[in-house]
């Protein structure tokens, strides 16, 4: 069996199973599963975001927290003005998901807007220390302004509200993440596969010889760089619906970290690695969090091992290299 | 003057007190291959990155058909009409060739900014493709990874993505290196058609090859150009023998 | 608003910046001769705060704490830089961050097994209690005395790269890697005394802040993000612009907790006041960075060319 056709095959195993394990649990009655796969998704969601830049790109973005929590913050401040019936800047709150996820993506979009620009006039070591100077940023603002909770955080009291679905009930819930993840792939693939794509990925491997064909590498990565925070700032809103919470601790640079974990477990770029990924990192708290309370240790070990000798991830290890065609 | 397709005007690049280029002046005009020669460190590599766009020149303009170039970027000038080869082969090496050859045809068409329809469904910019890479005769290898085809099949490979840009001239660094005689002798025939198509301004090491296809040579030493002449005006010169031969220039 | 306030604060945000500088200087001298990127550079400077609060503790005595935390940091560093750094110097910039990061997974962890999930306590040695009076004001002793340490070890790791073979070495590994290992220097070597080096000054500032702060599993990397945005501002692999962009950070950020509260306290009512002031306060350091990406990408020193 060759490599492209055993990486379908898996993939087609990771969705099926993230579909069928909560509905097992859905039947058999434990809701607490359903919500793992939910936050499974959801962080699938954010690490297909980070992979547009990260995978597409190479942009190593240490700083993909801030789009997750400006998402967050968007649908925690919008949930908190509804609530309260309050205005905030002269628009009142709402507590629908679909005009929260408009926004969270909008503002997201602008926020790694203004990162980009900066950052991309730098490289290598320089663009990963700035990311993460920029996200901290973020996490210190949010931790110094008291008007939405600062270090406390901002409850959502009720779950935003989406048509159709009574997003209270885990399996909408999950349902819903499910859904947008779905789509996120289909964007992810679709990106990939376009002359977009295309000029993306060759910036990576060579930017000089990308650029005397006469395509410009800063436009194209940093519109690559908005679309990768847009869709992680929309991950990030419907983390804060999931966990109906939402805090500095979101914006926290090891949340960008582990981020970037998620990517490396799965497979760097590749379609399904964030999936993956974030099945493995959740697994991987829930079942070694279980054994020891000091199972980051453990992540730290198997982290270090994966980056020393297995570089493609899971599915590089098991679908072997990329081909481009 | 319709028949100039390139020129430099007064180009100067220092590096600290190191005259990289020294006020260069030259024309490539319209069905020429225009030769630059030079020993090991005469400046060729920098001056090459000065057309090209990846240095900004101290002093000195870039002229394409009369349209000022000396401002714009590397991406800008290529669009505009500037097709480069590498010195070292410089592809998008996890590309197979074809994909290398659709990249630069996707940006001679227009923008790279689509998201949706997949490229390598693309029949127009395949079928292109695959006409570059069948003059340059690489078409048996178009789906062969940029990084597996041998050091020839790559030099071939850089032509060839020249070309798809449809260029108003070549800047063609030592597209000869490593060829090997047959190599070399397949590709000055080429050079000699392609000449036709768009002039070439060549930077090359092989001095026979140079010799055979240049229509006109200048031979740069410390970031001068001390001569610019045919062929044999070039080697009649002396002060180009003093450089190459050792010979003592008559005071 | 008194002008001995001002004078306090000042004096605060050139002793933080020192201490910045402490964390810097290693970051960067890393980077400038190994071309690594280390985020477990703050585990450093846990690592020293830790081992000297538990022999402080132990002993009674400050100044064998500071060795220990010093020495402990230094052998920590030269242990790391062997079974794992030593690997990364020829991948790329991806899996250095992950490896470093995995990193300070085990590190912390490990912090956290040994010496427990709680802080520890560091107090300031006796001989620095109290304050001086300044004239103008009474200052902390402590805080002044860290001000002249910070001044003396740079004045030391200046007189060391620009007077000693090994600053000779590490001057050359800058410049030209090839270079160094085609005069006979042992490479290896180099980068494991370097790396250890960066790890002392870490473990050294670790341990000195800790005084002053509870020392606690998670301390160092606030301090290393810090650390990079003086190394953007100061320009990657340059000590004189650590030294410049630490002072820098120290002073505005300082400064900009003081006075913002305060300016927007004209215009607001307090508690509001203090909130914007304080949320623009927390941004000033990272919009001095944004200036300096505009206007000079390289930093304000830049190292190589």
């Amino acid at each position: 069996m060759d490599n492209q056709r055993k990486e379908w095959l898996l993939n087609a195993g990771v969705i099926i199973a993230l579909f069928a394990v909560p509905l097992w649990a859905l039947a058999v009655g434990e809701p607490f599963i359903i919500t793992l796969a939910t936050r499974i998704a959801i962080l699938a969601i954010a690490a297909v975001g980070l992979n547009i830049a990260l995978g597409l790109g190479g942009m190593v973005s240490f700083g993909h927290a801030l789009y997750l929590g400006v998402g967050g913050y968007v649908a925690g401040i919008a949930a908190h003005h509804a609530f309260a019936g309050t205005t905030v800047m002269g628009l009142p709150g709402t507590n629908q998901m679909l005009p929260i996820w408009v926004i969270a993506m909008l503002l997201s979009g602008l926020v790694a807007g203004v990162v980009g620009a900066l950052s991309l006039r730098t490289s290598g070591i320089f663009f990963i220390m700035i990311t993460l100077a920029f996200a901290q940023m973020g996490f210190f603002f949010t931790l110094s302004w008291p008007a939405y909770g600062g270090e406390d955080g901002l409850p959502i009291f009720v779950r935003n509200q989406f048509p159709g679905l009574n997003t209270a009930r885990p399996w909408d819930m999950f349902l819903l993440a499910y859904g947008v993840l779905v789509a996120a792939l289909l964007v992810f693939a679709m990106l990939r596969a376009a002359r977009f794509g295309a000029a993306l990925m060759a910036i990576r491997q060579n930017p000089d010889r990308t650029a005397a064909v006469g395509i410009s590498p800063f436009g194209i990565k940093l519109v690559a760089f908005v679309l990768s925070g847009m869709i992680t700032g929309l991950a990030g809103a419907m983390m804060a619906d999931l966990t109906r919470f939402v805090s500095p601790a979101m914006m926290a640079w090891t949340m960008s970290g582990e981020l970037i974990v998620i990517i490396i477990l799965g497979g760097v770029g590749r379609l399904f690695g964030p999936v993956v990924g974030a099945a493995l990192l959740v697994g991987f708290e829930v079942f070694f969090g279980g054994l020891t309370e000091h199972w980051k240790l453990w992540l730290g070990l198997v982290l270090l091992a994966v980056v020393l000798f297995a570089r493609g991830g899971l599915i590089g290890l098991i679908a072997g290299r990329e081909r481009h065609g | 003057m319709a028949d100039t397709i390139l020129e430099l005007k007064g180009l100067r690049k220092n590096f600290g007190a190191l005259k990289a280029t020294d006020d260069v002046s030259l024309t490539l005009k319209r069905g020429e291959i225009h030769a630059l020669i030079g020993p090991n460190g005469a400046g060729k590599t920098t001056l090459m990155a000065l057309v090209s766009g990846k240095l900004p020149p101290d002093a000195g303009q870039v002229l394409l058909e009369g349209r000022e170039l000396t401002a714009l970027s590397v991406a800008r000038r290529a669009q505009a009409g500037l097709g480069r080869s590498f010195q070292v082969s410089s592809l998008v090496s996890e590309y197979s060739a074809l994909r290398n050859v659709m990249l630069a045809l996707q940006s001679r068409q227009g923008h790279s900014y689509r998201f949706l329809r997949p490229v390598m469904m693309d029949q127009a910019l395949r079928e292109g493709a695959r006409e570059m890479l069948a003059r340059v005769g690489l078409g048996a290898r178009a789906s062969v990874e940029a990084a597996v085809l041998s050091h020839g099949e790559r030099r071939l490979l850089e032509i060839a993505v020249a070309l798809a840009l449809q260029p108003r001239c070549f800047l063609l660094d030592e597209p000869m290196a490593g060829l090997g005689s047959e190599g070399t002798k397949a590709l000055v025939t080429f050079l000699q058609e392609l000449k036709s198509e768009a002039p070439i301004l060549l930077i090359e090491h092989d001095m026979d090859a140079v010799f055979r296809l240049a229509d006109r040579i200048s031979v740069l030493v410390y970031g001068r150009i001390i001569a610019t002449g045919t062929a044999p005006e070039i080697r009649a010169n002396p002060q180009v023998r003093a450089v190459y031969l050792g010979e003592e220039t008559p005071a | 608003m008194s002008l001995a306030l001002v004078l306090e604060q000042l004096l605060n945000g050139v002793q933080f910046g020192l201490m910045l500088f402490l964390m810097s200087a290693g970051l960067t001298l890393v980077f400038g001769v190994m071309g690594l990127i280390n985020l477990a550079h703050g585990s450093l400077y846990m690592i020293g705060a830790f081992l000297c609060a538990a022999l402080a503790a132990a002993t009674g005595n400050f100044w064998l704490g500071l060795m220990a935390g010093i020495a402990g940091a230094a052998a920590a560093g030269a242990l790391i830089e062997i079974l794992v750094i030593r690997r990364l110097y020829a991948r790329d910039h991806l899996d250095q961050v992950l490896a470093t990061f995995a990193l300070i997974l085990i590190l912390s962890e490990g912090v956290r097994m040994i010496f427990g999930p709680f802080p520890l306590y560091l107090n300031v040695p006796d001989m620095l209690r109290g304050s001086v009076d300044l004239g103008i004001t009474r200052y902390s002793l402590y805080r002044l005395a860290l001000i002249g340490f910070g001044v003396a070890v740079a004045l030391g790791l200046w007189l060391l790269i620009a007077k000693t073979r090994l600053g000779i070495q590490i001057r050359a590994g800058e410049s030209d890697r090839e270079m160094i290992a085609a005069l006979g220097v042992n490479i290896r070597w180099l980068y494991t005394v370097v790396f250890a080096l960066g790890a002392a000054l870490a473990g050294m500032a670790g341990a000195l802040v800790g005084a002053i702060q509870s020392v606690q599993v998670g301390m160092g990397e606030p301090v290393l993000i810090l650390a990079f945005v003086v190394i953007v501002i100061g320009g990657i692999g340059s000590i004189k612009g650590a030294m410049v962009g630490a002072l820098l950070v120290g002073v505005i950020d300082t400064m900009g907790r003081f006075l913002l509260p305060r300016i927007a306290g004209l215009f607001l009512d307090t508690s509001q006041a203090m909130g914007v002031g304080a949320a623009l306060a927390s941004m000033l350091i990272y919009l001095l960075m944004a200036l300096v990406l505009i206007f000079r990408p390289q930093g304000l020193f830049p190292a190589h060319g």
